[in-house]
């Protein structure tokens, strides 16, 4: 199979020679990354506005002339096959249109699966509705289109099916015994052995090994999927979707109804929240086939349950990390091997081994990864996919060293900070962990924790603290182009077809922008959300701000070349080099002579030209390939547990993060903390309950699925290093997902350090710490 | 949802005379019924809505209080009588649920509310109490919110409201009327463990129509408290909830104890055995925990939650615990 690191590869040996080299070794950093100007300063959302006015138009809320709504019927067995399926009842209510199942429904390709090109967005490679077969208990298999979406829930219910079942692989102990090895794991080898340390952990003077185990999570963004959908008379298919890769979606709709990619267009300016869920489904497969049956534009919005059926989550592991330390403190060995339930048809091993690789300096590494297959919804990229749970296993074993060593844990990881990435040896780009230990353990006031568990009480409550690392890759993705339009008015539109799931992607563009162009924030705009636009690259793996930051770096550059072109003579700037000019004030100007200067109103004005724009495509990430560069934190949590119940509650959390340059600490925070508490529902109360007898999902309701609600939320505290990474551009990082990252074992420590019991199956519910309090 | 007509009952005379149709159901503030419906478990005919209904709370001279049924979850919380006289209620409501439901829920809704049983609400599952005969896939699937008291082979669930534990503590009355005429019954007496027909959740007669809930005058229930335990904070249903009423003389007994169970039977489990156990006794934590023991002493594990016999224990001697140290 083809992978994303291999076409990124074959298309870096041709584009070697055009990439800029301010990002790789000898070349000069970004010059916005010491800058302090709109980058840097606490800016409002710029959608803020509309959303809270309810005037920002969601998926399910597009209008179109002759709308039907559809309806979705699930399977209700794992595996198998249709045998009966009666839709006369469905057809005959009142205000059905059409009832679409396998025998009615278009031919369609498969979906092309994320990762097998490095356009793909389908989630699974499982043909749609094609025919009787059952592949997961919830797949759909029927669409109900009618007048309103009353009409359509009922005539749902109407649908009459009975099933051939055949024996399904639901148990995931049974197919963890079966288990085998991937091809890749996200185009990382699934392993990675350097020296023996099977060995050196047999030998070591200290040693830890323990297993590890975390639950199936599902998705729960506040907007269920949704998609309004139709075609038009020349044959354009129009959807408006809630997506984190919209121009993947329309490349690989292409691909399945046989259409040019410039036949479709998606559209999807507002997100309600994606974190790895809003990708291609079957969902907007079906509607866009039952629109072209039925000829009318049809809209499918997802129920809850419907969220829980259709899209997959975070999926099942069973992790072992070893630790084998020497006296002094440092690791002769670190294990971290395991299995991750997975479908045949998806491609998202859950990448829990990757912390590993990069975060501690040891003498020998065993790093393996497996997959057990399960029928199942597909499993799916959700916040952080693999560093968060990978984080709570590789980061409770360091704690259980540490104690087991009589050091600190923050002391011990002092100790086994590495000088270079442990397994490439490459330099890292930018690393200020211990810093961001430092500062958090004193505003967190970490030397306050008695390493003796159990040591404090209140009434009924055990008091512990614990603390984790956090660590997130940082990625940039290829592809992405962005076009700047500068008018005669001296305003800049930024278009990119990118993405706002509400985390202030247009915002910080806007920022970015604005300083790049020496332009007051007003003077800008970002035109996103939208295929016809320039393309983007997805919202995922915390990629887009730099992503496309790079591309309007490109682009201005770009820009700063066309404007060169139309000064004449007459202008300051006559004669003056790209490489002589800055943007500042609104305009261009040499670098150092400040009398040396035009405006951009007076750049146009003076050519007669209204406009003037560039377009330009971010040149590839080789940075990441000479450098290892990664975000990084450190997680601080008190928790108190209730010695009658075992009732966990987090009273403070304090997230310290190293992330390059912060572009928006207002939108940061919120990131951060957002991505905290989502953590905290990893770690103490989310758990999906897939029924092995039956392989269906038996709590898909927000009133049983529990995510953290107000009163499970503390204060979060966040703070930051702000140091640049010279290597990235703006020196930020994205930061939408180490907010998770190493929340699930900063939790478990602290119940440890509270109740001197160690939780190693999350989630940490009562039921576990009953028994030691 | 399946098709329904609506009627909006004018009086009680005119509500039960349109409730005893077959296939008609009651509506309150529709917070479980229209879930149920919208899942197609309930598929009623008609719904008679009796919001309109005695809405009322009354403080009588005999010290008693009278609740209509159609007064919201909050309006009885907030109620200065209830906060005062009879906290353990007010505390038991605010406990459930979220403040968005407890404003629409009425008191006779959250009575008849259904279990949260998983397999109860997937109709793809096998139910005894959605199909009688079914099975029951909870027996040996997720049950870890389920029943250790009173169960039986055909339904291991639970019923989910906080109110009723309070109401079965604090010897609630239920005030019923249907056509034929007009009747009381003890709240604990209400409900009905499962037996061979979970499907039959109450003794209540075809049309019959919760009008009220009389709290009867109880001057020791001024020192009770409601505890719940749950999986997060807020907005999940009990694991095990704990209601008591405790008066201890002025020599460190027991004079008079009221003790009811959420989250572990079919119905409110008013804990007799425990109160007869602790009654005469000093409140001490030694009687505390021997008359916990005694009341769970039948008490039956399944797969998931054989914790929950721990776990009541230790929240019935704790509860008891704080009331007694209240009064010392």
């Amino acid at each position: 199979m083809t992978t994303i690191r291999d076409a990124a590869q074959k298309i870096m040996q041709t584009a070697i020679g055009l990439a800029p080299e301010r990002w790789l070794p000898g070349g000069t950093p970004d010059p916005l990354i010491g800058r302090h100007g709109a980058i840097g300063s606490s800016v409002p959302r710029v959608d803020g506005p509309r959303k809270v006015k309810g005037e920002a138009p969601f998926a399910a809320e597009v209008p179109a002339r002759n709308m039907t709504y559809a309806a979705l019927v699930y399977s209700t067995i794992a595996r198998g096959h249709i045998a009966t399926l009666e839709t006369d009842a469905a057809q005959a209510a009142p205000g059905v249109v059409l009832v679409m199942t396998y025998r009615n429904a278009p031919r369609m390709a498969p979906p092309a699966v994320f990762m097998s090109d490095p356009r793909a967005a389908g989630a699974s490679s499982l043909p749609v509705m094609q025919d009787d077969a059952i592949h997961w208990n919830g797949e759909p298999i029927a669409v109900i289109l009618a007048e309103t979406q009353e009409q359509a829930d009922h005539a749902a219910t109407l649908v009459r099916v009975t099933y051939t079942e055949e024996a399904a692989s639901t148990s995931f102990e049974y197919a963890a015994a079966h288990a085998h090895r991937p091809d890749n794991v996200l185009g990382e080898p699934a392993v990675i052995e350097i020296g023996n340390a099977e060995a050196a952990l047999a030998e070591a003077a200290h040693k830890i090994d323990r297993t590890y185990h975390t639950p199936r999570y599902s998705h729960a963004a506040i907007e269920p999927h949704a998609a309004t959908v139709w075609w038009e008379a020349d044959g354009q298919l129009i959807v408006h979707d809630a997506t984190q890769m919209l121009n993947g979606t329309r490349w690989t709709l292409a691909g399945i109804f046989g259409l040019k990619e410039e036949q479709i267009r998606i559209l999807s300016p507002f997100v309600g929240g994606g974190f790895g869920g809003k990708a291609l489904w079957n969902h907007q497969i079906l509607a866009i086939a039952a629109s072209r049956l039925s000829g009318r534009p049809v809209r499918v919005a997802l129920s809850r349950e419907g969220v829980f059926r259709v899209s997959g989550g975070r999926t099942t592991t069973r992790q072992r990390v070893a630790l084998g330390a020497r006296a002094d403190g440092t690791l002769s060995a670190l294990i971290h091997t395991g299995i991750a339930a997975m479908t045949a048809y998806n491609n998202c091993p859950e990448q829990f081994s990757f912390p590993a690789r990069h975060l501690y300096a040891a003498g020998s590494f065993k790093l393996e990864q497996k997959v057990a297959d399960i029928d199942m919804v597909a499993n799916t990229f959700m916040r952080a996919p693999g560093e968060s749970v990978g984080t709570f296993a590789l980061e409770s074993a360091i704690d259980e060293l540490a104690d087991d060593m009589g050091l600190d844990p923050i002391e011990l990881r002092r100790r086994i900070e590495p000088a270079k990435d442990p397994t490439s040896d490459h330099p890292f780009s930018s690393r200020h962990l211990l810093d961001a230990y430092a500062r958090g353990a004193e505003r967190f006031g970490w030397s306050a924790r008695s390493p003796t568990p159990r040591a404090r009480r209140e009434g009924e409550w055990l008091i512990g603290m614990g603390v984790a690392t956090a660590t997130y890759p940082y990625y940039r993705m290829p592809g992405g182009t962005a076009r700047i339009t500068l008018t005669r008015a001296g305003h800049a539109c930024v278009a990119m077809a990118s993405h706002e799931m509400g985390m202030g992607t247009a915002t910080v563009q806007v920022q970015a922008t604005a300083d790049r162009l020496g332009l007051p924030l007003t003077h800008v705009t970002f035109a996103y959300g939208d295929t016809a636009l320039p393309p983007g690259t997805i919202a995922g793996g915390s990629s887009q701000t730099a992503s496309i930051a790079a591309a309007v770096t490109a682009a201005g550059e770009k820009l700063v070349s066309a404007l060169l072109k139309l000064v004449g003579n007459a202008s300051p700037l006559a004669g003056l080099k790209a490489g002589d000019i800055v943007a500042r004030d609104g305009g261009l100007g040499h670098r150092a002579l400040a009398d040396r200067f035009e405006s951009y109103v007076s750049i146009l004005s003076r050519a007669n030209r209204d406009q003037v724009s560039a377009e330009a495509e971010a040149p590839m990430p080789l940075e990441v390939q000479k450098y290892a560069m990664h975000s990084y934190g450190a997680q601080f949590c008190e928790v108190r547990v209730n010695a009658v119940t075992g009732e966990t509650r987090v009273s403070r959390f304090l997230g310290a993060f190293d992330t390059g340059r912060i572009v928006n600490p207002r939108t940061a925070a919120s990131q951060f903390r957002g991505g905290i508490i989502m953590g905290l529902g990893l770690a103490l109360t989310e758990e999906t309950l897939f029924d092995e007898r039956t392989g269906r999902i038996m709590n898909a309701s927000l009133a049983e699925y529990h995510v953290p609600v107000h009163l499970d939320v503390p204060e979060i505290d966040v703070i930051w290093t702000d140091t640049p990474d010279p290597r990235a551009p703006l020196g930020a990082h994205g930061i939408g997902e180490i907010g998770i990252t190493g929340v699930g074992a900063a939790v478990a420590n602290a119940v440890y350090n509270a109740t001197g019991r160690r939780i190693r199956d999350l989630p940490i519910t009562l039921d576990k710490l009953l028994g030691s309090t | 949802m399946t098709p329904f007509s609506y009627a909006r009952a004018g009086d009680t005379t005119a509500a039960t005379h349109l409730g005893v149709a077959a296939g008609a159901k009651y509506l309150g503030g529709g917070t479980n019924l229209v879930d149920l419906m919208r899942e197609t478990i309930e598929r009623p005919d008609t719904l008679v809505d009796v919001t309109g209904l005695s809405r009322t709370i009354e403080e009588r001279g005999d010290g008693s209080l009278m609740i209509g049924a159609a007064v919201r979850n909050t309006a009885v919380a907030e109620h200065r009588a209830v906060r005062e006289r009879y906290p353990v209620l007010a505390r038991a409501i605010l406990a459930g649920a979220s403040g968005q439901i407890r404003n629409m829920a009425t008191v006779g809704g959250n009575i008849l509310q259904r279990t949260r049983c998983l397999y109860f609400y997937d109709d793809a599952a096998r139910c005894n109490k959605r199909t009688p005969g079914a099975g029951c896939d909870a027996i040996d699937g997720f049950n870890r919110a389920h029943a250790i008291l009173g169960a039986s082979p055909t339904c291991v669930a639970t019923h989910p409201s906080d109110m009723c534990v309070a109401l079965a503590a604090l010897g609630a009355v239920v005030h019923l009327e249907n056509a034929t005429g007009a009747r009381t019954m003890p709240l604990v007496d209400l409900h009905r463990l499962p037996a061979g027909r979970p499907e039959v959740e109450t003794l209540l007669e075809p049309g019959e129509l919760i009008t009220a809930i009389e709290l009867p005058q109880l001057p020791c229930a001024v020192r009770s408290t409601y505890r719940k335990v749950r999986d997060r904070a807020s907005y999940s249903f009990a694991l095990v909830s704990v209601a008591a009423v405790l008066d201890r003389s002025d020599d460190g007994m027991v004079r008079d104890v009221r003790l009811a169970l959420g989250g572990v039977a079919h119905k409110p489990w008013r804990a007799f055995t425990a109160e007869a156990a602790l009654r005469g006794r000093p409140t001490n934590e030694a009687c505390f925990r021997a008359a916990a023991e005694a009341e769970l002493a039948d008490a039956a594990p399944l797969r998931d939650n054989g914790f929950k016999i721990e776990l009541t224990r230790r929240t019935i001697v704790a509860v008891l615990n704080e009331l007694a140290g209240e009064a010392a």
